[in-house]
């Protein structure tokens, strides 16, 4: 039997999207749409059966102390992480690309900035599970601790009295805040030296050349034609500053997924994550996920808005 | 442009005289500039450098002497440490995430690059819905599927199991995928696929051994974001791969087990053997990267620039 030339394309067409779209449609989608409505029953997550409680649910969640801190340690690291870090990648990608001595041969990064760009993009390749090993060790609070090591040897504190770094209530969401800031940059940096790498050098040459300093053509030039990268990055740090759960989870004290000491390190998805496993609330759990999903959406949706700008052609 | 790169008439006219002078100057802030930023730069390199050979040095010290100061020289060189880690597992859970991953990112690629080639170049009814669809996928937060993912996955009965994880890994994987290798099929040309239709190819042969091959450069990018994405997982096998009962065995993956292990060495008090497993898992990905760090950096950034 001889298929037509249409029926033909319809069954290729049906067979490469049905496997991809059914994975898809179980594992991803279902499940998305199931949460918004169990987040309207007081479901345990055993039996199925479970009791229509409307907005109850979220009601709880914003009675709640420890979701309040958590939403407000998110809300912290939302505002101090993007900037932070991008500021930091845009830095040492200039000095990569640019900001070595100019001279007759042009424009170019400063020594050595092969060896840099390998090196600062080591946290991303390591697992996390590598690095929490590794942080552990770092952050130790007695005097055995890396960090420790470095402060007695400095004269910061004496051995006696070594810091206490993720067990101090005032330090240790800061501590969190480090390693996300540390384990991110070397990403951006990447990032933001591809998009300065295509920026025409005659840019920069005609800057120099017209007595910009470094610091001016910086500012006025680099950045304004990186803007593009800027923003996508800001987009995808807020995505990480909503989460945070595997640093939070294994490095801090608290009897499941960590938040301590006392809730000073708690996050949405490490209290998620309590709620689910630990309490049996899974209809908590689950409003839980859609107040993190309002304001991911809420802040791309800012992001783009505020930041857009017209592009720069070149 | 014209707003930020005047030319100042002076520098028009004199054009030797005033590239000499902005050299000379340029020279010398490049001095002052040069220590303070080389100083940056080394000390951003220590910051990652030092703690992880700090750490892989560990696994050459005694229990007690890592537990008294951060500054003793090893003096154990020998491989106990080593063999002990390996010994708890940490071999396996290697192998455990080389399975996984094996099977993911193969039906990630595959998956991903038909539903993404049909996507692009078929015309259809909902071909936009579907994409769409997909594309909306890399927006939301896991954690606002997570409750009923875990239920979704029991029913299946593929809680902590190999299968189960690479399914799940290649679900979440996928608007990614679709979304940058749509784009990357779009731009390919449609005269060589026609060619081919016209010599009597069909659809399957035109996608496998046209246009797969054509697409290999998008292909690596994409295939470089998924390996490092579901290398670095962390709370999908947290969920998922918990042992269901007593008796049965337990399939953790590397960030897993290193985690519980560490969760147990911190009493056990055996830290060398922890700081061991480290550098074994540490090990092979580096070396993977130091070989591949060109086409690493390049494929990641040519997959987010977009």
């Amino acid at each position: 039997m001889k298929l037509s030339k249409n029926t033909r394309k319809n069954l290729f067409v049906t067979a490469c999207l049905t496997g991809p779209v059914g994975l898809y449609a179980v594992f991803v989608l279902w499940p998305y749409l199931e949460t918004f409505g169990y987040s309207l029953t007081n479901w345990s997550g055993v039996a199925p059966p479970s009791r229509f409680v409307g907005l109850d649910n979220y009601t709880a969640l914003f009675d709640d102390p420890v979701f309040r801190t958590a939403l407000w340690h998110n809300l912290l690291l939302l505002i101090l992480l993007p900037p932070a870090t991008i500021v930091l990648a845009l830095f040492l990608a200039f000095m990569l690309n640019v900001g070595g001595r100019g001279n007759t041969a042009g424009i170019r990064g400063v020594r050595g900035s092969a060896f840099y760009r390998i090196v600062f993009f080591v946290p991303q390749v390591l697992s996390v599970a590598i690095l929490i090993v590794m942080f552990q060790a770092t952050y130790r609070s007695d005097a055995a601790g890396l960090l420790n090591g470095i402060a007695i040897a400095v004269g910061i504190t004496d051995p006696a009295h070594p810091l206490p770094w993720l067990a101090s209530p005032d330090a240790v969401l800061w501590c969190i805040i480090a390693i996300l800031i540390w384990q991110w940059v070397g990403f951006y940096m990447v990032l933001f030296s591809a998009a300065m790498q295509s920026i025409p050098k005659e840019i920069f040459e005609a800057a120099l050349l017209d007595g910009a300093k470094r610091g001016q053509t910086f500012l006025r030039v680099t950045i304004p034609l990186l803007w593009g990268s800027v923003q996508t990055a800001w987009v995808y740090l807020s995505i990480a500053a909503m989460d945070g759960f595997a640093l939070v989870a294994s490095l801090t004290q608290g009897s499941s997924y960590g938040g301590g000491p006392d809730h000073h390190s708690e996050v949405l998805a490490t209290y998620l994550m309590r709620n689910f496993l630990t309490f049996g609330k899974a209809g908590y759990a689950c409003a839980m996920g859609v107040v993190i999903f309002a304001i991911t959406l809420a802040l791309a949706t800012l992001m783009l808005r505020f930041t857009r700008r017209d592009n720069v052609e070149y | 442009m014209t707003s930020t790169t005047e030319m100042p008439t002076a520098a028009r006219r004199r054009p030797s005289a005033s590239a000499s002078a902005s050299q000379k100057r340029f020279g010398e802030a490049g001095n002052v500039l040069n220590v303070f930023s080389h100083g940056f730069l080394a000390l951003w390199a220590m910051m990652i450098v030092l703690p992880l050979l700090w750490v892989v040095l560990g696994s050459f010290k005694t229990s007690a002497q890592i537990g008294t100061s951060a500054w003793t020289w090893p003096t154990n060189w020998s491989l106990d440490a080593f063999a002990r880690a390996w010994s708890k597992g940490i071999g396996s859970y290697f192998a455990n995430t080389l399975l996984v991953m094996a099977m993911s990112v193969t039906a990630t690629m595959l998956l991903g690059a038909m539903a993404a080639y049909v996507l692009a170049r078929y015309d259809f009814r909902g071909n936009r819905v579907i994409y769409y669809i997909f594309v909306a996928g890399a927006m939301f937060p896991v954690y606002l599927a997570l409750v009923p993912l875990f239920f979704q996955v029991n029913q299946f009965h593929l809680l902590n199991s190999y299968v189960g994880l690479a399914l799940v890994y290649t679900a979440f994987s996928l608007p990614f995928t679709v979304f940058f290798l749509h784009a990357f099929f779009k731009t390919l040309p449609t005269a060589i696929q026609e060619a081919a239709f016209v010599d009597g190819c069909s659809h399957t042969r035109a996608f496998f051994q046209i246009m797969m091959p054509m697409a290999r450069p998008g292909l690596i990018s994409v295939g470089i974001f998924n390996i490092l994405g579901q290398w670095n997982q962390y709370l999908l096998p947290v969920v998922l791969m918990q042992r269901q009962r007593g008796d049965t065995e337990a399939h953790q993956v590397l960030t897993q087990g290193l985690v519980n292990l560490s969760a147990t060495q911190g009493y056990a008090g055996d830290m060398p053997s922890l700081f061991a497993g480290m550098t074994i898992a540490m090990l092979p990905v580096l070396a993977v990267y130091l070989s591949f760090q060109r086409q690493v950096q390049a494929g990641l950034t040519s997959g987010t620039l977009k």
